[in-house]
């Protein structure tokens, strides 16, 4: 990893998200539209000043073509990991793409407030010929990852994953294998999800979102904790520049940490699973692939990033985690739900929390999971495991896992960059 | 409406779609919208829409086509507006 970019609800940019992530800051806020609309779950997690920002990072002619928040946030992550990678952002268009580089940029729902709020209208409004050039290039699933390939000039694979929320996850694990496979030198991966009221009201329509916290928003994300009653809805951006060692090492470029291995699968469905609930056997099958490709035993795993939504499948992770690693309950890693703070940003998740674990490990920290006062009693076991607050230690190796609809499964590896050994 | 009139009413108009604003100080009549100025050509649609709605005219897809320079976008408004 060699560039990061994030826009979370709780920060923007490496040094305040590093801030909120350490001091436990929720970006968890309630929703005045969301009351009037009815919904149970009132409270979301979602970028702050994304306006104030576009207009500091891009030209008019940029931002026309701006309006669907996936974009815009997913934008201004990838020019903030391209500058955070070393690069200088491309002066015009007139030059030559760079062929060495490509970007796998995942969403779960594009450009749904775009379509909802104003293409769907204005079409059934019988006035679809006056609603311009840009809704198409908007509302395309791979709009995000079209756009920023544009804005950067990349000549190599330019796409978009979607697998629910593992997305995120999933684009840093094939990224990952396209450096491996020697098809890219760089590839910037991650995911991204627009804000909108229509996404989440479709969760809330499910009755998966929290309840019962609306008048209090920082406690209303409660994963692993005893009175949790559901996820709370996100949005944001989270992406990674992967590179090939020999060329980072060859521009001398800061390498934050290293990805071992990974694996992405699905259970099937099957073994209790199903299109909203996860195969148990899927889950361990898919982190212990993970560990096996990286060459890691679970006991060399020193802190987890956990799915951990706050649904009634946190306890069954925790505990998938313990079999995968093939630990005792006292032995399991310190684990922690970037959640806690952020809500769950869907298909954006894996994309921000891979950046909260590669900060953790580069910067020497293990974030409190906020809100679980009240361990889940299937927990307890784990209680010595589980960090309320913040820890200063010194992680060298960290297992990132996500787990979507559909029971798709993806776990990623990172461990430390130490130039001074053998890595 | 003056020709001069309406040319900077154009100008204005345009301004958010073009990528090389240096050359937008120094257009004139043949200064052509997609490789002068750099105007991405799927927004030609939307600069149409924008003359529509300022000047309170109706351009077809015929008329529209002919728009290159700004010399055409100001005749194809003048002439919808007669």
């Amino acid at each position: 990893m060699t560039g990061l970019g994030v826009l979370a609800p709780n920060g923007h940019g490496l040094d305040e998200f590093e801030r909120a992530l350490r001091e436990g800051c929720s970006g968890i806020r309630f929703y005045e539209k969301l009351r009037e609309l009815k919904f149970g779950c009132q409270v979301g997690g979602a970028p702050q000043d994304v306006e104030e920002i576009k207009e500091r990072y891009f030209s008019e002619e940029q931002r026309f073509s701006m309006k669907s928040t996936v974009i815009s946030f997913g934008a201004i992550a990838a020019v903030d990991c391209w500058r955070d990678a070393g690069f200088e952002l491309p002066s015009d268009a007139s030059g030559e793409p760079d062929f060495d580089t490509g970007a796998i940029v995942g969403t779960g729902v594009a450009g749904i407030d775009l379509m909802c709020g104003y293409a769907g209208p204005t079409i059934d409004a019988g006035r679809a010929r006056r609603m311009g050039s840009t809704i198409v290039e908007q509302v395309m699933c791979s709009g995000v990852s079209a756009r920023i390939g544009g804005l950067l000039g990349l000549g190599g694979q330019v796409s978009t994953n979607s697998s629910a929320c593992t997305t995120g996850t999933e684009a840093i694990a094939e990224a990952y294998w396209k450096i491996r496979a020697g098809r890219a030198k760089r590839m910037l991966a991650g995911g991204v999800e627009g804000e909108s009221h229509y996404t989440w009201g479709s969760f809330d329509a499910m009755r998966v979102l929290a309840t019962g916290k609306n008048d209090e928003p920082e406690k209303a994300s409660r994963p692993m904790s005893a009175s949790a009653t559901g996820f709370v809805p996100g949005s944001g951006a989270g992406l990674l520049m992967l590179e090939d060692l020999e060329s980072a090492l060859a521009r001398g470029a800061r390498i934050y940490a290293e990805i071992m291995g990974a694996d992405v699968n699905s259970g099937g469905q099957r073994q209790g699973g199903s299109m909203t609930a996860p195969n148990p056997f899927g889950v361990q099958r898919c982190i212990r692939a993970a560990l096996d490709s990286a060459g890691v035993s679970g006991e060399e795993v020193d802190t987890i990033n956990g799915h951990l939504t706050a649904t009634m499948a946190d306890p069954r992770e925790v505990a998938s985690w313990q079999a995968a690693l093939g630990v005792t309950p006292e032995r399991l890693p310190l684990i922690n739900s970037t959640k806690s703070m952020i809500g769950h940003t869907l298909g954006a998740a894996g994309g921000i929390e891979c950046v909260a674990s590669v900060l953790e490990l580069d910067r020497g920290f293990v974030h409190g999971s906020l809100n679980c006062e009240d361990l889940h009693p299937e927990l307890e076991k784990y209680a010595a495991s589980i960090p309320h607050v913040t820890r200063d230690v010194q992680p060298q190796t960290l297992a990132k896992a996500s787990f979507g609809f559909g029971d798709v499964n993806a776990c990623v590896i990172f461990r430390k960059w130490n130039s001074g050994k053998d890595n | 409406m003056e020709h001069q009139e309406t040319f900077d009413k154009v100008i204005g108009i345009i301004k958010p779609f073009v990528k090389n604003t240096d050359k937008l100080a120094g257009a004139d009549q043949n200064t052509r919208l997609l490789e002068d100025l750099g105007v991405n050509s799927a927004r030609l649609v939307d600069i149409v829409l924008a003359f529509e709605d300022e000047f309170d005219i109706a351009i077809d897809d015929e008329a529209a086509d002919r728009v290159r320079t700004l010399g055409d976008a100001v005749t194809v408004i003048q002439e919808q507006k007669q």
